[in-house]
């Protein structure tokens, strides 16, 4: 007999505890030490709280797109986890609640140190700017912010909900199988809008004003989907070593880790698109992003984020037996997660008025990260106990178990 | 060239052939080789064939053609021609990779495209011994490597296996350059003997 029900393992529970007290430690000593300070020291706070909040809300969209993408096309192999996916994506609501909070209360106090498009009479490009000025504007920011952030955590909940439906549905009614297909296509149009497209712009990329690169979400949409996938492999991973999810193989572990490695390639690719034409064309206002990263004081991030986000999974993941062993593909997915941080946080730390004092912020942003992992094992791990994990009457079960990558 | 003595078992279906092999080889046949009409799939596994070492020879590939192409790029721009491009070093990285990257798919890609050819012995011009003329078709042939002491013997075991013919074949192992429309060498030969 199949182990359905998860029981959240005492260890598990209070590991995610731990995490999150140093998280709210780390948090409360922050608060006490730099917020009093000067307009530096607070910046220094709100930039390493910008940088957690958006960089695990953007992860946990990410296993919901894989999600949609594979329900849209009819993909089997995900079904024999897919009650983890839909954990993350339906806790996305309190992490989309701390981003918008967060980012909404910046645009609002004008906080200029880190937005600096909230000045008086700023004006992003001199030329052709109309357009510009209308999306970095209070109104649309806070407009659009909170729109996809309701529609990201309705999505969510929405899946989940469709999802757990089914196990108690009558036998071989597709119904809900049509309408998850169905919500599927709803939300990867609401993606392809918003974290494909505007929302880097929108959140990221409008800390450096005056910079723009139109493969900036792309690039964004690669970094949090690869850390995504190595989020749902961890979860995956951590519940067979615990007994769970038998009819989960090494084939199912193999196509993550396919996955895992085929992104962090994509992610390479964009990111030297976009780093490759700003440096051939060697034109000031568009080198003036790499300046600081490459040259300045963030030189260390520059290269220890293609160290981490390229060469490991590159070389670790490439051979076939790496990515059916357990131990490596764990490994390379704390790796992948961890780079990508380290990428969020340099692309916001340098354009806000944190610049060369990054010291203080990077290991604030470490204790916070650790709150948000706590806080995510927390939730998801709660949520996983609701339902059975495997899903039940899904028309593609047996596929899933037959599945050979 | 070597010409050695088959027995040759037909079949009709895989899932005779299966249960066949599994048999031949418990008993402790080496089988010579199996022919299918198309790719069945978990045979390579009942043969007991050890995972192919191609993707190996296509990083060797790959990694030759990463070399070829920042070592000739380099070359030519620093030593050999040195031009100034737009203010740039003369060794411009980012702008080789592209180039370097290509060269890395293209030798990866030709030099597994040969090593697959080579190690299955399928090239223009390259012949081999067909056993039975349907075995590309509709039949499933099952070919083991026999002697004059235990041909019977092999031959009755292959019939108790299901096969709806078995024979024994007198014909080449190895591959040879050859044209269609001429006889076989070995026929020569079996005719002069």
């Amino acid at each position: 007999m199949l182990k359905q029900e998860f029981i959240v393992p005492k260890s598990l529970k209070t590991t995610s505890i731990v995490l999150m007290l140093i998280g709210l430690v780390g948090l409360v000593v922050g608060a006490v030490t730099l917020l009093p300070g000067n307009a530096l020291a607070q910046t220094q706070f709100w930039a390493s709280l910008m940088h957690n909040a958006i960089f695990f809300l953007l992860i946990s969209v990410g296993s919901l797109f894989i999600l949609s993408a594979t329900s849209l096309a009819q993909g089997a192999w995900i079904v024999s986890f897919r009650r983890i996916p839909e954990s993350i994506g339906s806790m996305l609501y309190v992490f989309a609640a701390i981003a918008g909070v967060l980012l909404l209360s910046f645009v609002w106090t004008n906080n200029t140190n880190i937005y600096a498009w909230l000045q008086d009479g700023f004006n992003p490009h001199n030329s052709l700017n109309t357009l510009k000025n209308f999306f970095l504007s209070k109104g649309f920011f806070t407009f659009w912010t909170i729109l996809v952030l309701v529609l990201w955590s309705w999505f969510g909940v929405k899946l989940r909900e469709i999802s757990v439906k089914q196990d108690t549905d009558t036998k071989g009614s597709t119904k809900l199988y049509w309408k998850n297909f169905n919500f599927s296509a709803g939300f990867l149009f609401v993606f392809a809008l918003s974290l494909a497209s505007t929302i880097p712009w929108l959140w990221i990329m409008s800390i450096d004003s005056h910079w723009f690169s139109t493969m900036f979400s792309w690039y964004t949409f690669g970094s949090s989907f690869v850390s995504g996938m190595s989020m749902i492999m961890l979860w995956v991973l951590y519940l067979k070593r615990k007994g769970y999810l038998d009819v989960v193989s090494e084939e199912h572990v193999h196509d993550l880790g396919k996955f895992m490695f085929a992104f962090s390639i994509f992610w390479t690719y964009l990111w030297f698109s976009q780093f490759m034409l700003i440096w051939y064309a060697n034109i000031p206002e568009e080198t003036i992003y790499f300046q600081i990263r490459m040259h300045g004081p963030y030189r260390f991030f520059y290269w220890l984020n293609l160290i981490l986000n390229f060469v490991c999974p590159i070389l670790i993941l490439m051979p076939r037996p790496n990515k059916r062993n357990y131990f490596v593909v764990s490994l390379v997915a704390v790796i992948i997660i961890f780079g990508h941080w380290i990428d969020f946080f340099q692309m916001i730390m340098p354009g806000t008025t944190v610049r060369e004092n990054w010291d203080k912020p990077f290991v604030l942003s470490l204790f916070i990260a650790c709150g948000f992992v706590g806080l995510i094992i927390y939730l998801v791990a709660n949520k996983l106990t609701k339902a059975p994990l495997i899903p039940q009457n899904n028309p593609l079960f047996k596929e899933t178990i037959i599945h050979i990558s | 060239m070597s010409i050695k003595k088959f027995a040759v078992a037909v079949y009709d279906d895989e899932a005779v052939l299966f249960p066949a092999v599994k048999k031949v080889r418990s008993a402790g046949y080496k089988i010579h080789d199996v022919y299918t009409p198309f790719a069945v799939h978990g045979l390579d596994v009942a043969l007991g064939q050890k995972e192919s070492d191609l993707h190996i020879a296509g990083f060797i590939y790959g990694i030759t053609g990463t070399c070829t192409a920042l070592g000739f790029m380099g070359w030519i721009f620093t030593t050999d021609w040195p031009q100034n491009f737009g203010g740039k070093p003369h060794f411009p990285l980012p702008a080789f990779i592209p180039i370097t990257f290509e060269l890395t798919v293209l030798f990866a890609a030709v030099g597994m495209v040969l090593t697959f050819c080579y190690l299955n012995q399928i090239m223009p011009g390259v012949k081999k011994h067909i056993f039975h003329p349907r075995q590309t078709d509709d039949k499933f042939v099952m070919v083991i490597e026999v002697n004059d002491t235990n041909e019977a013997e092999t031959l009755a075991m292959l019939q108790s296996t299901g096969a709806e013919l078995t024979e024994t074949q007198i014909a080449e192992s190895d591959w040879w350059y050859g044209r269609f429309d001429k006889k076989e060498d070995y026929e020569i030969q079996q005719q002069l003997a």
